[in-house]
């Protein structure tokens, strides 16, 4: 580890491209339309089983918080196939 | 049906366990989190980096495959976690063009390029880089978030330039109170907010953090914050604003949302609350605490029975040194002290080594706990926070005496 001047060269790489989509559910579609824009699908799947509440809290924060472009029509759709897919059982 | 691992652990005589981590290196890891959900894929795929832990594809969240850790106390570059925000992260760097802007509250606005940093003095220190949310995945109740391992950290020897020299050269008026950084990353809506984050000018003037331009003797890799990044020993990652590019003065605290409003942790000892507790005052996140690990044998290795285990493993003291390091082979009844390595500053991972008589059969929990030189201990009970962050807790490794 010598203490010589470091070397600032230009670089240029390319990240794995990340085609994956959401499994099958209710509005997969909607989901798959809407949520893919910014994050890949294993942010959601990685996610424990959260109740609906949680969901739509989740759901809320992306549009309010992070200014994701999501229809008031589409929301309660997109919690649906959270509250199907990855919610505990009732 | 004796395992291959117990015949192992016999064959390498009563000293000893097995030379390599009972957690395969090449092997995808599922993690005992409460509730499941925790088998994760390895990825070879990113650039710059090795086999890591595939947390999230993009914005990309990549793990340190925890058997890493055993290889000593500095995290290779290409091993070093990964955690963006927002997914507009460029993928090329113009080492030419590159400028890092120091404007504000300044006599004199700086615009230095690459080259530029090498007018101020090199300085060089270790220190963790920890995720703020390291370890949430353990967290019970479970909380949305990153759902990390233990392997959201990182140590690596940062070369650089003092922060508090650039922003002399700057000269901050006497309105400044506040410095907020910038990095390249953008999110990929227009109006997502740019994450920024920020220090007291009083924090910001501290000797030990870092306009980093070497992790490790080597160039920063993309993903950990190419060409420069700031480093903030003893603090969380949060602060360490990666492809920094903006450092803006400021005369009055931050309000931007990623100050204000996210990594806000209650402001309790240890960041603990209970789950659906209200009228919990909140503040940023900052200092680490505490943490140990054993990174020679991992849940459900093998030990002869009556017979002397070798452990060994990393400790970190958070915001100051590693006092103490102590074991226990009863699941933290009693305890005895490790034996510290070499002491790389007090924002460093420690080595530590421990021999443990297991005496008795069947089943046995090791734990290892950690002292800082400040005299916080790690607790015996996890902390709970609906952010799952600042995770400290005495970590139990399950064992079996055979």
């Amino acid at each position: 580890m010598g203490a010589a001047a470091p070397a600032f060269k230009s670089l240029q790489l390319e990240f794995p491209p990340d085609a994956a989509s959401f499994p099958d559910g209710p509005n997969v579609k909607i989901v798959n339309q809407n949520c893919l824009a910014c994050h890949s699908a294993d942010m959601v799947l990685d996610q424990p089983l959260l109740p609906r509440a949680t969901w739509a809290a989740e759901v809320a924060k992306m549009r309010n918080t992070y200014k994701a472009p999501l229809k008031d029509a589409d929301m309660p759709l997109i919690v649906d196939y959270l509250a199907a897919t990855h919610a505990p059982p009732q | 049906m004796r395992s291959r691992r117990a015949i192992l652990v016999e064959g390498a005589g009563a000293l000893a366990v097995a030379a390599t981590p009972t957690w395969a290196a090449a092997q995808a890891p599922d993690f005992p989190f409460p509730g499941g959900n925790g088998a994760r894929p390895l990825t070879k795929d990113f650039p710059q980096k090795g086999a890591m832990v595939l947390q999230r594809s993009r914005p990309p969240m990549l793990e340190t495959p925890f058997a890493d850790f055993d290889r000593g106390v500095f995290t290779p570059n290409d091993k070093f976690f990964v955690r963006w925000h927002w997914s507009d992260i460029p993928t090329e760097i113009d080492a030419k063009s590159y400028r890092l802007v120091v404007r504000g509250q300044v006599q004199n606005e700086l615009s230095l390029a690459l080259p530029d940093l090498l007018q101020f003095p090199r300085v060089e220190i270790a220190a963790v880089n920890q995720c703020s949310g390291n370890s949430r995945g353990f967290f019970e109740p479970r909380v949305p978030g990153g759902q990390w391992g233990n392997g959201a950290m990182g140590n690596a020897r940062w070369a650089g330039v003092r922060l508090r020299d650039v922003l002399e050269k700057a000269g901050a008026k006497p309105s400044a109170v506040a410095v907020r950084f910038t990095g390249l990353d953008k999110a990929p809506v227009s109006d997502g907010p740019q994450f920024q984050k920020s220090l007291s000018l009083d924090h910001a003037r501290q000797p030990e953090i870092l306009i980093a331009y070497a992790m490790n003797g080597a160039a920063l890799p993309l993903l950990n914050g190419y060409p420069i990044r700031l480093v903030v020993p003893g603090c969380y990652s949060t602060y360490w604003v990666k492809m920094l590019n903006d450092i803006e003065v400021l005369d009055a605290p931050d309000d931007n949302f990623w100050m204000k409003t996210a990594y806000l942790i209650p402001d309790t000892p240890h960041a603990d609350m209970k789950p659906g507790q209200t009228g919990v005052a909140m503040v940023p996140i900052s200092r680490m605490l505490p943490r140990s690990f054993i990174t020679n044998l991992g849940p459900g290795a093998r030990l002869k029975a009556g017979a002397r285990a070798s452990l060994r493993g990393l400790a970190m003291g958070g915001d100051s040194g590693v006092a103490k390091v102590e074991v226990s082979a009863d699941g933290g009844q009693s305890w005895q002290a490790a034996k510290l390595g070499a002491d790389e500053g007090p924002y460093s991972f420690r080595r530590w080594t421990a021999e443990l008589t297991m005496s008795g059969a069947g089943e046995a929990m090791l734990a290892v706990r950690c002292t800082n030189s400040a005299g916080d201990t790690q607790p015996g009970q996890p902390n709970w926070n609906g952010s799952g962050y600042m995770r400290n807790v005495v970590e139990q490794t399950p064992v079996t005496l055979v």
